[in-house]
């Protein structure tokens, strides 16, 4: 569906085979842990038993001794990072923080926190051996929930942590906390917003926490050469931040370490962060032979990830026709064991779907006995969106008003200010509710009894940053196209695609590559939905320097000054109805001065946001409190669908994604912190029999900001489906559900109390 | 550490001997001994089906399934199911059907649906989904898979009228 006349392009829009296709459906294609090097090591994490504890002493002396054992590693063996925050590509990190998650200093704040390691002849060995490391712990009291964190008699995790106020007003107390962060946004005149209101609700909201969940596990083969030079061999969202994250922790300089990209099992966010590079290249160093670690998936769940677990509280001020007067919102995320939750997105998406005049946004960020949090896909969000959607749709509810034209009513668009401050360029929010409004889906009836419809709208911002493309041009007409950026869904496609639409040729004769950081120019993560947009940005700068150095060989040929001459539809034109084909001109470059090879960079352009609005059918079965999916439509505003096959599979996942978030994925604890469900059986994400097709609406209002409209597309399709699954089960249920995920239990507990209330 | 034994087994129709500590698992061997990283691991606990493989035509989590078991049996890996350089309809339909993102959890849907549709020539949808379950996908939200083993099917029973 096109908002307005759409541009006729030959190879957007098109759906070519993915060029690493043949590889990943034959099983050549190399993933991180398939790795094999001549005198290979094989290392083993050694991970705390205990949520908190204080490392009074470690021994190595017996796991040393083992045969077969060639190095053991521990905090002792990383080097001290002083007092430091550095820029390591999506905002500045504190490196001690980030090195005690490597390997803990002298406490370990979560179960599954690394402590030592041990690197050995085979895994088994490693294994063994790692049970042989005496470590005496003091054990502490764990704080697992993210108000109980906030009380000032709490356990403290963190001695160097000081609430950070925003704005740069002095802590408030100098005493260590928990609270690493305060935010404070507000709009208008609250207050009066609310007076002004007929409806005024507050609702309160837990989420818990949830992983990634991708298939494949970390893992890093690092080798630390005579020469002082490392390589790192990996699975990650970002070469670059990889490298730097590596160097900056083994404190050595950027350019001695190289990091070669392996293809990538799926990250959602979850790989962008380091844990083994570091602990790799210190049993690399000790033993002079490459090492592998690859986590097991126990320690995927205990030690990775996760998003986290929040305390939201939403007031929500409309007038009898449903126009929004005021807001007001509260929200605590857990950071887990060190500062760096996405509270700060969370602040700025909670009423980023709607036109607030008047709004107040309150949020913390706080260190709890779990594994660091990492990003998630739209990190922050989706718990924000669950909040706000559900308070939402009660309104509309009480109000008479259907959802969709209540969207429709108070929906962002251009011009409209955030409460956060940005003001909104050309946006889809509308059109998405549009799409939705007059979807067959949702102009249909319910089947049956015990059903009900939801719908939610999402926000992300989607990020620029910088990615730099190399391409040559090959002297029979191909192209091959040099990328930084780790490709997880099919984004070498579409960057070849981009480059094969500027220079007029097709897809396949383009051939992309990922190649290692010693290789292409500085590129920022795979993440922030930003790669189809700034790399295909770089990747048309590229195709452009292509042309226009294509135009001088032209000219040459033709004995014509330059100025004379286009590259115009797949080749150049000159005087005289002079043409060439890309091809023609291809073949003579050995004889005008032989390779011609375009740069191309990205690093100023921003994006605009992403809006999507969901639409579900599910049933509750008033028995058991099992949800069913039986129908889902996704709309988003995809700007310019460049392979609308991964764009709509984009939108299938994260719609899944956020259905098992709604319905199963929760991190179970028991009191002493220690985590009960670290397995696929019992964290248990969507199997194929849990979910319907998911059927998809690709709207597009293209961003002005990329030359052919490109608007990321990864992350928002996981924010609505939490409160669209939710607002569902309100309409079959009755039941209003203000905890995630929504499993049967609470349904069940909920539907009880529903019926008490009779 | 108990003795190594020696395991003869068919590896994609090749007859194959490998050396084995019985505590390994017909995974590792695969990968590690034998170079065959086409199967992969995500959990080492039968809960993920990345590993999948057909051991005399039945599909196996091969991280459940100890080397020295495999003794004797025929066991297909998804680098056996492409016919030299023809890929089987499963492997296209997968391609043309962008049924893969990150493409890790592919093998073992390969190897799943192969041996669904040796049993089935022809599923329903809900049987698709039945039958592929305990196979894992984090990224696609299987829509796409579903639709390219619906469409493996079909292609497959054409293959079989010509
Ligand atoms: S690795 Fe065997 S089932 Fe997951
Ligand atoms: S494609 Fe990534 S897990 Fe299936």
């Amino acid at each position: 569906m096109s908002t307005n006349g759409k541009p006729k392009y030959k190879v957007i829009g098109t759906r070519p085979i993915r060029h690493d296709g043949v590889d990943k459906v034959t099983g050549r294609a190399k993933y991180g842990a398939d790795i094999r090097l001549s005198g290979l090591l094989h290392g083993i994490v050694l991970r705390s038993p205990h949520a908190h504890a204080r490392i009074v002493r470690i021994d190595t002396s017996r796991a040393e001794a083992l045969a077969g054992v060639r190095a053991v590693v521990t905090a002792a063996d990383i080097p001290p990072q002083g007092d430091r925050m550095v820029e390591l590509g999506e905002g500045a990190v504190n490196m001690r923080h980030l090195s005690a998650n490597v390997l803990a200093h002298d406490k370990v704040l979560y179960k599954g926190h690394a402590v030592a390691a041990v690197a050995a002849d085979n895994v088994h060995i490693a294994e063994e051996a790692c049970k042989l490391i005496d470590v005496e712990y003091e054990v502490l009291e764990p704080v697992l929930d993210v108000l109980k964190a906030m009380l000032p008699d709490a356990p403290v995790l963190n001695d160097d942590v000081r609430t950070d106020v925003m704005g740069g007003s002095p802590a408030a107390s100098d005493r260590p906390t928990n609270v690493a962060r305060q935010i404070i946004f507000t709009k208008g005149d609250v207050q009066a917003g609310f007076a002004a209101a007929d409806v005024v609700l507050e609702r309160e909201f837990r989420t818990g926490t949830v992983h990634q969940g991708y298939i494949e596990p970390h893992n890093a083969t690092a080798m630390w050469n005579a020469n002082g030079k490392v390589t790192v061999w990996m699975s990650t969202q970002g070469i670059f931040t990889a490298r730097q994250q590596t160097a900056e922790l083994m404190r050595i300089p950027v350019a001695d370490v190289k990091v070669v990209p392996m293809e990538i099992g799926g990250g959602f966010g979850g790989k962008i962060s380091v844990y083994l590079p570091p602990v790799a290249a210190a049993l690399s160093k000790k033993t002079g032979r490459p090492v592998k670690v690859i986590m097991d998936r126990s320690a995927v769940f205990e030690a990775t990830g996760p998003t986290p677990a929040s305390y939201i509280k939403i007031k929500l001020g409309v007038t009898r026709d449903g126009m929004i007067t005021a807001g007001d919102a509260y929200l605590a995320y857990e950071a887990g064991a060190f500062p760096g939750s996405p509270i700060g997105p969370g602040c700025m998406c909670v009423f980023s779907c709607y036109d607030f005049p008047n709004a107040r946004v309150e949020g913390y960020d706080v260190c709890v006995n779990k594994p660091r949090s990492n990003a998630y896909r739209a990190p922050g969000s989706t718990n924000a969106a669950f909040a706000i959607e559900t308070v939402v749709d009660e309104v509309c509810q009480q109000l008479g008003i259907d959802p969709a034209d209540f969207r429709l009513k108070n929906g962002a668009k251009e011009g409209v200010r955030r409460v956060d401050g940005p003001v909104y360029s050309r946006i889809g929010m509308l059109e998405t509710v549009e799409a939705i409004k007059a979807s067959e889906h949702y102009q249909s009836k319910l089947a049956g009894p015990n059903q009900g419809r939801g719908i939610a709208s999402g926000y992300w911002f989607n990020i620029g940053l910088k990615s730099a493309v190399t391409a040559t041009v090959g002297y029979d007409g191909s192209v091959t196209l040099i990328e930084g950026s780790t490709d997880i869904g099919g984004s070498r496609t579409s960057i070849a695609m981009q480059l094969a639409e500027t220079l007029g040729i097709t897809a396949e004769q383009v051939t992309p590559s990922v190649v290692d950081t010693d290789s292409v120019g500085y590129t920022d993560v795979t993440g922030g939905s930003r790669v189809t947009f700034a790399t295909g940005i770089a990747a048309i700068e590229a195709a452009r320097d292509i042309q226009r150095q294509l135009v001088i060989r032209a000219a040459e040929l033709w004995e014509v000054d330059p100025s004379t001459v286009t590259y115009v539809d797949g080749g150049v034109s000159g005087p005289d109805g002079k043409r060439m084909t890309f091809e023609e001109l291809a073949h003579k470059l050995p004889e005008t001065g032989g390779p011609v090879i375009g740069n191309g960079t990205s690093g100023k352009a921003t994006q605009a946001g992403a809006f999507g609005t969901h639409c579900v059918d599910v049933e509750v079965d008033p028995e058991t409190g099992k949800v069913q999916v039986l129908r889902y439509t996704v709309a988003q505003d995809v700007g310019t669908a460049i392979h609308p096959s991964y764009v709509e599979g984009q939108l299938q996942g994260g719609a899944v994604q956020g259905i098992g978030w709604a319905l199963n994925e929760e991190y179970w604890y028991d009191d002493k912190g220690s985590m009960r469900n670290a397995t696929y059986l019992d964290y248990r994400i969507p199997t194929c029999y849990d979910v319907p097709m998911i059927d998809t609406i690709l709207v597009e209002v293209p961003d002005p900001q990329h030359p052919y409209g490109v608007r990321g597309v990864g992350e928002v399709p996981i924010c609505p489906p939490p409160a669209a699954i939710a607002n569902a089960i309100a309409a079959a249920a009755g039941v209003r559900m203000k905890q995630l995920p929504m499993s049967p239990p609470r349904i069940m507990s909920a539907i009880w109390e529903r019926d008490a209330a009779k | 550490m108990a003795k190594k034994r020696v395991v003869s087994i068919k590896l994609n129709g090749d007859p194959v001997e490998f050396l084995c500590e019985p505590r390994q698992t017909l995974l590792e061997v695969l990968r590690d001994t034998l170079d065959m990283t086409g199967t992969k691991e995500g959990c080492s606990n039968g809960n993920c089906g990345a590993c999948t493989v057909l051991m005399d035509g039945r599909p196996v989590t091969s991280c459940l399934v100890l080397a020295v078991e495999a003794e004797g049996a025929e066991v297909r890996t998804v680098e056996g199911v492409a016919c030299g350089s023809h890929l089987a309809p499963v492997q296209q339909a997968f391609l043309e059907g962008a049924a893969l993102q990150c493409g890790i959890c592919t093998p073992g849907f390969i190897m799943q649906t192969e041996a669904l549709l040796a049993e089935n020539p022809s599923p329903t949808e809900e049987q698709v989904r039945f039958y592929l379950a305990g196979n894992l996908c984090r990224c696609t939200g299987y829509d796409k898979i579903v639709r390219a083993v619906m469409c493996a099917a079909d292609k497959r029973r054409a293959a079989m009228d010509d």
